[in-house]
Parts: C-alpha cells; structure tokens; sequence
C-alpha cells in the first residue's frame, strides 16, 4: 500500500547539468521525492527517452535534496559517465524530462547518541555522505570525513566536504591531491587521532571491504552503502542481491535495493561475494 | 468461425470497452496480468498501484523449498531486453503460503500462483499446497519452462512428453476443474505439440512465452556476463517471438485459452497478443523499467479496443487470425 514514505514515479525535469572534475551533477525538480529523501536513499532513473532500447533503470545515491527549490522539491544526483545509459544522460539538455522513482531503499541509520563519527568516500561514492554529515552533526555527532580516489580529478565534494564536516582528509593513490596511497593505508591513523566510534562508507566494493574488514579488527561498527547492479531498484527483479548474514545467523541471498542500500559491514559475506556460500538459505536446493 | 461484425470506427464520447475476460473457469475483469517473476509477490508493486485494479498478479514462481537462486551478477541488459539468471530464489511454498498470499488476498487482488520444481512430484506437492488455501488463489501456473535450471534437459517444458507427465501430476494435485496454466518455452521446434499434450495432460490453458535461452560475453573481462553463464531473455526484443507462438497455438487449439507474453511494453503491444489469440496479457519486463506499467497497458488497450471499435474485449480475441473476406462494416 502506499504510504507518506512510499516512493513515488514522477517525470522530472532537468534544472541543471555541469561537469565536477571527472563526474557529472545534475540537478532534477522531482516534486514529492526531494520532500521524502533521506541520507543514503536513492533513485532510479529511466534512460534512453520513449520508447528506449535500455529497460533497465540507473540507480543514483541522492546527493542533495532541496524542498524549497526554484522549481519545486529538487533533489541532485552525480554521476560518471560509464556506459550508455549515463552517456545519454550527460548529454540531456536543461528542461528535458526524465522518468524518477524514488526516494528508494532505507535512509542511513543514525545513532541515538552522539558518537564520533567517520564519513568515507570513495571517488563519488561520496555523493550521499554530505546530508548525512549535516543530519549526523544536528544530532551532536563529530563528523570527520575522508575522501579517496585514484586521482586528483576524481575525488568528489571536496568544498562540500570542508563545509560539512569538521576536519576534511583527502587522498589519491597518484597523490596529487593530498595524501598518498589508498584510504585504508591512512586508515589507521585517521581512526587513532579521530578516536573514531561509528563509520559511514560509500565508494567501490573493494575499499568497502578493506574498511569494514579493518573496522572490524578494532571493534568499530562500519556501515556500508553498497552498489549492486540493478534491474528495477524496487524490489521485484532479484538482480541486486548479496550474501549477507541477518540476526538471526542466517545468510540469505538479500536484495540490496530493499534491505538496504546500507549495511553493517561485518554482515555481508565480502569474500564470497559472486558465489552462493554454503549455508546460505536454500543453497543445498539449486538444481 | 461466425462474422465479427465490427464498427471501425472511433466510438462517440466514452464509451468504456467491457475488458473481462474468460480462461476456462476463471473469470477476470481485466485480461492485464503480471507475469511471473516480474512483480515479487505484489507487495512492492502496490506502493505504485492498486493491485486489485489488473486483472490478477502472477507471482514469482514458488517451489517446494527455500531456494537461494544463483550468484551474482544475475543480469545483463541487451538492445531492447535483458538476459537474466536468478534461478528461482525464493522463500519456499510453506512461507508463502503462510506470509505473502494472505498479505496479497487482503488486497483484493486475484491470485494466479506460478509454481516450478525439479520433479514432478516436487510439482504436485507445492501444487498440493496450494491448492490448500482454497479460492484465495484463483488459478495456478505450473512454471515447466524456467531456463535458469543446471541441467537444460530439465526444463520439462522442451519435451511432450515431460510436459505432460508434469500437468498431469499437478491435475490430480489439484483435482477437478481448477484452472491450472502450463507456461511454455519458446525454445522448442514445435511449440504446438507441447501445447498439445498439456491440454491433454489437463491444463486448462497455456502461459506463453517464458524467455529465451541467451548469452552475454563480457568483452572487457572476456567471460559471461552473469554468474549462470547462460540466461532468460525478455523484453520487446522476443515480441515477435511471443506474438507468433501465440497465433500457432491458438490456430491449432481455438478453444483453449492462453496468457500471451513476451515483451509488452504498450497497449499496443498487449493487443497484438490478444489479436493473436491470447484471452489475457502478462506484462513482465516492463515493470522493471516502469512500475506502473501494468496499470498503464491496461488503459491503453482499452482506449486502442474502443479506438478500433470494440465494445468488448472477447471480441477482438484471435481477430487478427479473421479470413481476407471478413472485414465487415468497414
């Protein structure tokens, strides 16, 4: 049934389309989904016009939600331009129409106490971390944030980053941007000087699993935005799923787009990610 | 075949076009189904729309036990498709039986439910099963055609003689006259012998088409694009497919009733199956690129049916198949 949290379709329409380094922002008056989002939900866009050869939607982290905007509720996603479907949308002009449902999956959790926290981007992953800086800081939380990528053209939301959070890391593995080397090389003296209690992360699968891996050596609860391909990002295609362990011991095949898109990284299977693991519910029926 | 006499043209103001329609004892307000697979167990779908305003939700084929389904990556999108390998995940016929049917029922919803197997027994007692909940479900489609199976000769549906022994297993499941559908694979070379001898095994009718056997190489990795290697293609891509296998069973078996499928994006495209011979439509791939397609197709075919002239769906069931002297009233 459809309820006040419920996502909705609606045609969009494009405000806003400029290059950020080697990413893309735009800018969408999608009325009703800016009013429900929240840090850590997405949407999903149709691509290709009417009709399109690509059926399948992309799912994009919301980065900014604006009630009040210019044009309405808006709210701001960041892409890069990968495949086809992101080529077409990079090149959509202004006041083009776009098909959006969402706002999609659950927000981020946030702790009912405040904890000093440490926010992890990889690349634009990062997108959806700096709302949850601003929600995380309303509740009394310290909010150090720390930004990677492979270069310096590819780090997102640096100025943002400096606004939101109260000290702002950076690092690329060519280094021309900050620190040297991977994330989780500087992982441990981040957390050491931070005295950090609670990580957010958002970024490739690999760095995901490096940090909660990590995190979990040091009894740090790491919650992960994790990116799976999607087919439909509501709930019925069964495309998006990992193994993932649920409180009761069990691991299930779970559908990302629904349960979450984030996790307590100590629950999700990393290493066997791309297999079914033994044990998992209903592994020893697959014909 | 008698005269369909037809007024061709639009009709004046709004005249709304009766939709029901009939699959042997089932009677169904509208023929826009989901198709199996494509719609979960109904639950996620109606935060977009009224599940009892289709004519029925066909949920996710459900077998005996819990089953985990494949590894990822399960899917690849293609020109105008998609290939998938799920492999039938699903909670199993005891929870949800127990858990979504009630939840679906109190929706209003009619309950057509898909069930598959690796047995024929395994068939017959999910069938069983089922049949168990009494009229919450209105029919059951026996799902003989999932190309997401380890081992291909497996899929039931490729063989007559499988198919038969399936359907009729579930018919003495279920017993009587309860409607039960057997959902066909186009990948066979004669479509209609298959057909056949499910109707002879029982079935009150048939679901067709399920995917098509595919697959996708990766050319940046140079592996397969999903985990199964192999996959079930659907979409617009297949239509052609579908809309013929529909017109093949249909001229040879007029009386029985089929569910027309494969890639039906539009009112327009829902009513080529039903000018094929298809007394009902299920909409699959769409959903996942629009939530709300069901719903949408569903209007436009009734706004194409009175555009063409039809005050009543029935009367447009297999049209296309009329004879070069038929046309009347032009």
């Amino acid at each position: 049934m459809a309820t006040a949290s419920s996502p909705l379709q609606v045609r969009g329409e494009v405000i806003s389309l400029k290059r950020v380094g080697e990413y893309y922002q735009m800018a969408i008056a999608a009325p009703g989904i800016a009013e429900r989002a929240k840090p850590g939900q997405f949407v999903a866009l149709a691509v290709g016009g009417e009709p399109t050869s690509m059926l399948l939607r992309r799912a994009f982290s919301i980065y900014a939600a604006d009630e009040r905007g210019v044009f309405g509720g808006t709210i701001e996603i960041v892409f890069a331009r990968q495949g086809i479907g992101t080529k077409w949308l990079s090149q959509l002009p202004s006041h083009s129409s776009v098909d959006i449902v969402g706002p999609l999956g659950n927000p981020f959790p946030i702790p009912a106490s405040p904890l000093k926290t440490l926010l992890i981007g990889g690349g634009y992953g990062s997108a959806p971390l700096f709302s949850l800086a601003e929600v995380l800081r309303t509740r009394g939380c310290r909010v150090e944030m720390f930004l990677g990528a492979a270069t310096g053209e590819r780090l997102f939301g640096i100025v943002e980053g400096r606004r939101a959070a109260s000290q702002l890391t950076l690092v690329t593995e060519d280094g021309s941007v900050g620190l040297r080397g991977r994330v989780t090389d500087h992982l441990d003296e981040l957390m050491t000087r931070t005295q950090t209690e609670l990580i957010y992360a958002c970024g490739p699968m690999g760095m995901l699993q490096a940090i909660s891996v990590f995190a979990k050596e040091r009894s740090v609860p790491a919650q992960c935005l994790v990116e799976e391909e999607m087919a439909c990002g509501i709930g019925v295609c069964m495309t998006c799923v990992l193994p993932i362990r649920g409180d009761d011991g069990v691991i299930r095949m779970t559908r990302t787009c629904v349960a979450g898109p984030s996790f307590d990284g100590d629950t999700i299977l990393w290493e066997e990610i791309g297999s079914i693991p033994s044990g998992t519910l209903g592994a020893e029926d697959l014909g | 075949m008698s005269l369909k006499v037809v007024n061709r043209k639009s009709p004046e103001g709004n005249m709304s076009v009766d939709l029901r329609t009939t699959l042997g004892s089932l009677l169904l307000p509208t023929p826009v189904l989901t198709a199996s697979g494509c719609a979960g167990s109904g639950k996620e779908l109606s935060a977009f729309f009224d599940l009892s305003e289709i004519g029925a939700i066909v949920t996710k084929s459900i077998m005996q036990n819990p089953r985990s389904g494949r590894a990822t990556p399960r899917m690849a999108e293609t020109p105008s498709g998609m290939l998938n390998s799920i492999g039938l995940q699903g909670p199993g016929v005891e929870k949800f039986m127990n858990e979504d049917v009630p939840w679906l029922a109190q929706t209003g919803a009619r309950i057509i439910v898909s069930i598959a197997g690796n047995s024929v027994e395994d068939f017959a007692r999910t069938a069983a099963r089922v049949r168990r909940a009494g009229d919450v479900v209105s029919a059951i489609e026996v799902n003989i055609s999932c190309p997401n199976v380890s081992n291909r000769g497996l899929v039931f549906a490729c063989d007559p003689i499988s198919a038969s022994e399936v359907i009729r297993a579930v018919r003495r499941s279920v017993g009587g006259l309860f409607p039960i559908f057997a959902k066909l694979s186009p990948d066979v070379t004669d479509i209609v012998s298959v057909a056949k001898s499910c109707v002879d095994a029982g079935a009150t009718g048939l679901a067709m088409i399920n995917t098509l056997l595919g697959l996708v190489i990766d050319t940046k990795t140079m592996r397969p694009k999903v985990a199964g290697i192999t996959g079930g293609l659907s979409g617009p891509a297949i239509r052609p497919v579908g809309v013929r296998a529909v017109w093949q069973v249909h001229a040879a078996l007029p009386k029985v009733p089929i569910i027309g499928m494969g890639g039906i994006m539009s009112g327009a495209d829902a009513f080529e199956y039903i000018l094929a011979g298809a007394s009902a439509v299920s909409i699959g791939t769409a959903t996942f690129h629009d939530p709300t397609a069901a719903l949408r197709i569903q209007n436009e075919l009734s706004n194409l049916l009175a555009e063409r002239g039809f005050t009543a769906l029935k009367e447009a069931i297999a049209y296309g198949h009329r004879a070069a002297d038929e046309e009347v009233g032009q």
